[in-house]
């Protein structure tokens, strides 16, 4: 045996050391040499994707001149693949110094004890309401980096040829009804109005119509309701009437932005980032605020910066997400290019947004944030929205009634909040 | 043992360091390790906490789990038989002369060695219900043109029917070896006892082929019920989970809800499932499995 510890051991040892050498060349790679004096922040982010990413540099270029002892990586991600991955990054701690996080994921990212806490926050920026949502339990641990709401896009051309009266600010969902069924034409493959089947739009639908989707205490959801059930219905009964159905393609990424942009939509309830993609639209096309039931809510949604609280450079970074959040180079970025709305306290920076080209009745986006809806929130966030989702989903392509869809909701959406 | 032997173990075992250690970092301390993490609940982020056996009986009571594994067994009953049945008519096939054999060959395997991301997108092109190659052909016949990927009732066999083409290449390779193992004399006996064409193949040649169709089928059903690439890029398993099978549910579970110890504990009961299928396979072979 000895023999064998002595003359076998040698090659084996040989092999492991081979093999750790290879493994530790492979992680070296990781590991960026500072350079002298210099920090580097590393910015995690999914709003620049398609379409903005030269203005989130122009953003970081502002930062480094103002900052020369700070420089500021980019990584931006698809939306789709955005929280997949950055969850993963945060698990395996290659996250960035900062990242960005949307408002439906602040709840479960402060909940994991992942985010720095912001110390020293001049609040004075920011609209405040926005400051707050970035807020658990009291403390700062994130800033509001922009915000964005949905509106009522529609084709005023195919308005005109089918001689419906275009959409006003006091609409209601009856009004969009009778004007989807006189515009949708299936014979020339036309549809009236395109509204996504989903948790994100019921829980719209559901304010509109004068419903509370998680109790007060928000240990229980209350969306079981006459108005959930008003609102649910609302949504489902278009699928196949005046819009396309799941089986059509209806909820597979673009389908909604490409049947707009081909001319074959006449009425979409769609975003506000939305506006530069439709620029080179061949047809006339305008904004409204969206109609409401027994009262207007349309959607608001806010994406925030935050630190990652496994960063080694936490006061540069958020040097860098204050500037990101805050500085005038990022509110010119965001008029110039009709991005999301900069989240500054001060209207008078916004002004130049009304008159800044496609679609005409920018005012819309304003009169909006006049009755606005949060979604709903909870830690178990992701799970929420895809339960709420799929059982309309159900309702829709007929599987199920929507009061069953809607009762297996709240008990799947109550599991996720016991 | 003399001390030569000893030196030619430690040799032995020198030579298969670059995959035992590969073996043991990344299949079997992961193993180990996920049987613990199978124990807690864990977001990837959180410390750990001890739940027992929690995830197991809730997992066994979750319809969810009944769904996926209710979607991965219809998956296995429409792939096999079609992977099986295309693979082995083309080893028939190629096994006679006829000009451009080699090509043919090859042709049929390049799908096999091709990135399933690749194949997977391909397909989802080719299928696109408004505007891919397969529904305009469909169009043109005047057949109706189903939803693919977008209706929940065509997803799976969607899944299903780009799956066996991939695989076809796969299954006629060691179909083609097992029939040119059949000794030619076995054949030829046969024949002169004048047992037709057709006698000859039920009679001889798949028996004879019994021991390369056990591992076809042993191998396809254990890839079977690991099903995930082509459902992840092609469907994403819906819509509205229709097409939704284990490893994807495996999937979900810990990079889409953060739930890593349900997730683990999953993947122990797919593999458990997996192990008594195997076993059962093994054990019914020496009835039907004949060696020449």
């Amino acid at each position: 045996m000895r023999s064998f510890v002595r003359r076998a051991a040698v090659p084996v040892i040989a092999g492991l050391v081979l093999a750790l050498a290879a493994c530790s060349q492979g992680s070296a790679t990781r590991a960026d040499e500072p350079v002298a004096g210099k920090t580097t922040v590393r910015y995690m982010n999914f709003s620049a994707n398609d379409g903005h990413e030269k203005d989130l540099d122009a953003i970081k270029a502002a930062f480094q001149t103002a900052n020369p002892d700070i420089t500021v990586q980019i990584e931006t991600l698809p939306y789709a693949d955005y929280f997949t991955k950055l969850q993963t990054a945060v698990a395996g701690g290659t996250a960035g110094d900062a990242f960005e996080l949307n408002y439906e994921n602040f709840v479960t990212y402060t909940a994991n004890g992942s985010l720095a806490e912001l110390k020293d926050v001049d609040a004075a920026p920011y609209k405040a309401s926005l400051l707050e949502a970035f807020k658990a339990d009291g403390k700062q641990y994130g800033l509001p980096a922009s915000f964005s709401n949905v509106v009522l896009f529609y084709n005023k051309d195919l308005f005109k040829a089918a001689g419906v009266a275009p959409p006003t600010a006091s609409w209601t969902w009856a009004d969009e009804q009778a004007a989807a069924t006189k515009l949708t034409n299936k014979g020339k493959g036309v549809w009236g109005d395109y509204q996504p089947i989903s948790f994100f739009e019921f829980y719209k639908a559901l304010a509109q119509a004068g419903g509370e989707f998680l109790a007060p205490d928000k240990k229980s959801s209350t969306f079981n309701s006459d108005a959930g059930r008003k609102a649910a219905e609302f949504l489902v009964a278009k699928a196949g009437k005046t819009m396309p159905t799941e089986a059509q393609g209806a909820g597979t990424p673009d389908f909604d932005s490409k049947l707009f942009k081909d001319g074959k939509l006449a009425m979409w309830h769609s975003g506000i980032w939305m506006f530069s993609g439709l620029a080179d639209a061949k047809f006339d096309w305008d904004i409204a605020v969206e109609p409401g039931d027994t009262t207007k809510a349309s959607a608001m949604f806010t994406n925030g910066a935050v630190v990652s609280a496994a960063s080694k450079n936490q006061a540069a970074a958020q040097k860098w997400v204050t500037f990101l959040t805050s500085s005038d180079d990022m509110v010119k970025a965001r008029l110039a290019t009709s991005w999301e709305l900069p989240p500054v306290a001060d209207t008078d920076k916004v002004a130049s947004y009304l008159t800044a080209g496609k679609p005409a009745n920018r005012q819309a986006v304003f009169d909006s944030l006049d009755a606005t809806v949060l979604p709903p929130v909870i830690e178990r966030q992701q799970e929420m929205q895809d339960a709420v989702t799929k059982e309309l989903s159900a309702a829709a392509a007929g599987r199920k009634d929507v009061a069953t869809a809607l009762a297996d909701a709240q008990k799947a959406v109550d599991k996720l909040l016991s | 043992m003399n001390r030569r032997g000893w030196r030619n173990r430690g040799w032995v075992l020198f030579f298969l360091l670059p995959s035992a250690i590969p073996l043991v970092l990344f299949t079997a301390v992961p193993m180990v390790s996920s049987a613990w993490v199978s124990l807690h609940r864990w977001n990837l982020i959180s410390p750990m906490e001890w739940v027992g056996l929690d995830n197991y009986t809730e997992l066994l009571r979750d319809p969810a789990t009944r769904d996926v594994f209710a979607h991965t067994l219809l998956y296995c009953a429409g792939y096999l038989p079609l992977v099986f049945a295309g693979g082995l008519g083309l080893a028939l096939l190629l096994n006679q002369r006829m000009p451009g054999r080699a090509f043919f060959r090859a042709a049929y395997f390049l799908p096999v060695v091709t990135s399933w991301v690749v194949v997977a997108l391909v397909w989802k092109w080719l299928l696109n219900p408004s505007s891919g190659l397969v529904n305009s052909l469909l169009g043109a016949l005047g057949a109706p043109q189903p939803g693919w990927w977008t209706d929940p009732a065509w997803a799976l066999p969607a899944v299903i029917l780009a799956s066996a083409w991939k695989d076809l290449g796969f299954v006629m390779v060691i179909m083609l070896a097992g029939l040119q193992a059949i000794p030619q004399d076995v054949l030829e006996a046969a024949r002169t006892d004048g047992a037709s064409a057709w006698q000859r193949f039920w009679r001889v040649t798949l028996p004879l082929l019994s021991p390369s169709t056990f591992f076809v089928v042993v191998i396809s059903l254990i890839n079977g019920f690991q099903v995930f690439d082509q459902v992840y890029v092609m469907t994403g398993g819906g819509p509205s989970g229709s097409s939704q099978v284990v490893v994807g549910q495996i999937y979900d579970l810990t990079f889409r809800y953060g739930r890593a110890g349900e997730a683990s504990a999953l993947s122990w009961i797919l593999f458990a499932v997996i192990l008594l299928i195997t076993a059962v396979q093994v054990r019914g072979q020496r009835r039907w499995v004949h060696y020449a």
